[in-house]
């Protein structure tokens, strides 16, 4: 084979591994991502049974019900909407009423959202970013700006 | 008073690096060998400095001196003695410090031992490496100063985060920022090739073992990271996917890819333009981790608190770096010589595909990481790109890699022989496919994915095994002189078979602890006992204790195999006072490789407490897999015949050119 061939060869099978990742790429992206919805998105714009997605906003104080076999139910709310979550696992450390809380899972057809994973992050003053963004949307953000970070 | 020493000592480290980022290089363009001397005692001298500046703030820390702001924010007076130590890097200001200081510490290696190494190239190296220095020197006094003082200090600080006040704090920060920080040499290297004009060998016996210290310290960083969320977070979980956790594994990946393709061109002087690319991506992608951590753009436990002045800065520094050094790259890359030739199927030619594949899995996981970020940005639209996506894509993107990686050092080089290359395998292909199908029939027709995983790790590890035995001809020289044969072979023979051992170790782990872990939530009241993979775990109580700076809630188990007591485990939930912030303490027995995990979730009241409890088989191997890599690592620098101080191979260029010429 003479340079030009082998350079040629090269670049052809380069080509091809990164077109094989680029297409697994785009697939990914088009099936496993997860949007963030707020409970006012949920409600407004009716998301399907059985889609992911994640859920975020404020524990509503007073909604925590435990059951027996570490079972838990809650709403989260945006102060406008609330979604009904039932979720089994243990909670993380830093899951109060009135605290911010991003949960993701499915919504069942009777209207309840299922959550597989229940996070609340790393600090006590943390809310997460998408949770205080989408409470400045609904204009009910009070902490300062420093706390979204 | 001695604060504010440590600050001056840093202010005069950044005029210092004002002038190593002019002196030598310009030295080497006007080819003035005074000026090239400048660069070495200067590196020396800025090492000097940082490392008093570094003491001076750890004094802080040890004497509780809460009248420096960052003390006061990050420690306070009842915190053990060990953590007052750590918590100089456990926060924003002192991690940095620490970045900095390895990197000067670098810089420093590389004056005062490149004796040996062309005048114009250590000059414009450690000229590089002044301006990396610089900025970060200057993005620490201005946005992130360690030093400030407070008028007033009250008498206690707000402690360090309780998550960090762990044995990992000591030990995952400074290996991840050696490994990070080390792939800056190879970057000042690359730019100075470029700017130089040409990649001699010199060039290459210098980046080698850079490459493989970072990437050993790195490997071992993010292995000790992975178990310290395992067992400090409580979720059982060694790997999420996280954004915080890929900007580090970004690295590794380009590291790996530049640390074979570095081989090639040390070997056969081929893919330089290559290797000068991926040194410069390498570092980049280290830059891109630290400002995605550092910045806030993230939020983790990692980002500390952020100020958007901040992530500002590390943006500028990252544009400048990486823009500065692609554009330089596309200037100059055509000026490097093209290198020896090879074919399709040869030791290069595998080395150039474990290269395509690992910098394809490389942009899947950028594109997963960084899509959201732009998204959010671009469009306010806001997802999350989990494990899913990653599996998908970073998943099979690995499984040719690892097919292929036993072929790699069994093909010779320029041209290689792949029936020869299958004769020595055909007992590894043989032992994976048995082992495959024996797990195939033992776990039944559900688990289709695990055994075929099974048999991969068995194919790495096997042909790694083999590639040695076949080298040394041991079964047929006979088992005396084959072992005298095999304490004989070069250290990095040793490491590549290592390293590629512990991969195979590491994919075995993965794939047991994934597919066989057995997981049971419960709530539990004294004396109820739960089944687990053949153990039965009874809950005896929980009880309250006092630490040094938290109470806790202890549960006590009891764990039981077919009625005998195998141990006592006592998971808990820790109030730390001074931030009054909870962390789940989690229990873990080991067993041969596996590990059986206990954390507690909420206090019922009447005595019952949530209870999470984990079977996962096999999965220290994720761990020591990595530890066996970093040995590789270890014993392929050892090497004797490419230690940098070993005697120069006969084409080296003169050591001073400027005589010369």
């Amino acid at each position: 084979m003479t340079r030009k061939q082998r350079r040629l060869m090269f670049i052809g099978s380069a080509g091809a591994v990164l077109a094989v990742a680029l297409g697994l790429i785009l697939f990914a992206l088009n099936d496993q991502i997860v949007f963030f919805q707020s409970p006012s998105d949920i409600v407004t714009q009716s998301v399907p049974p059985g889609q992911r997605i994640r859920l975020g906003g404020l524990v509503e104080e007073g909604s925590v019900i435990r059951s027996d076999n570490a079972e838990v139910s809650f709403r989260v709310t945006d102060l406008e909407n609330t979604v009904a979550v039932t979720y089994k696992g243990i909670l993380p450390d830093l899951f109060r009423e009135g605290q911010g809380v991003v949960t993701e899972g499915v919504i069942n057809p009777s209207g309840v959202f299922v959550a597989d994973s229940v996070l609340a992050k790393h600090d006590e003053n943390y809310v997460p970013k998408e949770v205080a963004d989408a409470l400045k949307d609904q204009g009910h953000w009070q902490g300062g700006e420093s706390a979204a970070n | 008073m001695v604060i504010e020493f440590g600050h001056y000592a840093l202010v005069l480290a950044f005029a210092l690096t004002l002038v190593q980022s002019v002196l030598p290089i310009w030295g080497a363009l006007i080819k003035d060998e005074r000026l090239m001397a400048v660069a070495p005692p200067v590196s020396v001298t800025l090492f000097v400095l940082v490392l008093l500046s570094f003491v001076a703030l750890t004094g802080a820390y040890l004497n509780s001196d809460f009248s420096v702001l960052n003390v006061l924010e990050n420690s306070h007076s009842a915190k053990p003695l060990l953590y007052k130590f750590t918590g100089v890097w456990g926060n924003h200001e002192g991690s940095m410090l620490l970045w900095v200081l390895i990197l000067v510490f670098f810089g420093a290696l590389v004056g005062a031992f490149g004796r040996n190494l062309p005048a114009d190239l250590r000059a414009v190296t450690l000229s590089v490496q002044g301006w990396v220095s610089a900025g970060f020197i200057l993005f620490l006094l201005a946005t992130s100063n360690p030093f400030t003082r407070v008028a007033n200090p009250p008498l206690e600080g707000a402690d360090l985060n309780p998550i960090l006040q762990d044995i990992g704090l000591a030990i995952h920060p400074p290996l991840l920022y050696v490994g990070y920080v080390g792939f800056s040499i190879t970057f000042s290297f690359a730019v100075a090739a470029l700017i130089l004009g040409r990649t001699d060998a010199a060039w290459a016996r210098w980046v080698r073992p850079w490459t493989l210290l970072a990437w050993g310290f790195l490997t071992l960083g993010i292995a000790m990271g992975s178990y310290w969320a395992y067992y400090e977070l409580g979720w059982g979980g060694w790997w999420f996917w996280d954004p915080v956790e890929n900007a580090s594994f970004m690295p590794w990946l380009a590291g790996t890819a530049l640390l074979h393709s570095a081989i090639v061109m040390e070997k056969r002087e081929a893919l330089k333009v290559w290797t000068v690319l991926l040194a410069i991506f390498t570092f980049s992608l280290s830059l891109l981790g630290t400002f995605l951590v550092r910045s806030g753009v993230l939020t983790s436990v990692h980002a500390f608190a952020t100020d958007p002045a901040r992530g500002v800065f590390i943006l500028g520094l990252l544009c400048f770096f990486i823009g500065g050094s692609l554009t330089l790259y596309a200037w100059r890359a055509s000026t490097l010589k093209q290198g020896g030739l090879f074919a399709p199927i040869s030791r290069e030619g595998g080395l150039v595909l474990n290269n395509l594949f690992l910098t394809a899995a490389c942009a899947a996981v950028f594109v997963g990481t960084l899509y959201p970020l732009v998204l959010d940005a671009v469009t306010g639209e806001k997802i999350s790109v989990g494990a899913p996506f990653f599996n998908l894509t970073f998943g099979p993107l690995m499984v040719p890699l690892l097919l292929a990686l036993p072929f790699g050092p069994v093909l010779s080089w320029k041209r290689g022989d792949l029936a020869a290359a299958c004769q020595r395998l055909y007992a590894a292909f043989g032992l994976a496919l048995v082992l495959a199908l024996v797990a195939f029939w033992a776990w039944g027709m559900e688990m289709v994915l695990a055994p075929l995983g099974v048999g991969l790790a068995v194919w790495v590890m096997a042909g790694s095994v083999s590639e040695i035995v076949t080298r040394v001809k041991f079964f047929e020289i006979g088992p005396k002189r084959g072992f005298a044969r095999l304490v004989g072979l070069p250290g990095s023979a040793w490491g590549t078979a290592f390293a590629h051992f512990g991969i195979g170790v590491t994919v075995l782990g993965i794939v047991t602890a994934s597919a066989f872990q057995e997981e049971h939530v419960r709530t539990m009241r004294p004396g109820d006992t739960v089944d687990l993979s053949g153990y039965e775990i009874t809950f005896d109580g929980a009880a309250p204790r006092r630490g040094p700076n938290y109470t806790e809630e202890v549960g006590h188990f009891t764990i039981r195999q077919g009625g005998a007591m195998v141990t006592e485990l006592d998971p808990s939930k820790r109030i730390y006072t001074a931030r009054q912030m909870p962390t789940t303490e989690a229990a873990i027995h080991t067993v041969g490789f596996s590990q059986l995990y206990l954390s507690l979730g909420e206090s019922r009241g009447d005595g019952a407490v949530d209870v999470r409890v984990y079977f996962k088989p096999f999965i220290t191997l994720i761990w020591i897999g990595c530890v066996i890599m970093a040995f590789g690592a270890a014993c392929s620098m050892a090497d004797r015949r490419l230690r940098v101080g070993a005697p120069k191979p006969a084409r080296k260029r003169p050591s001073a050119p400027v005589a010369a010429e």
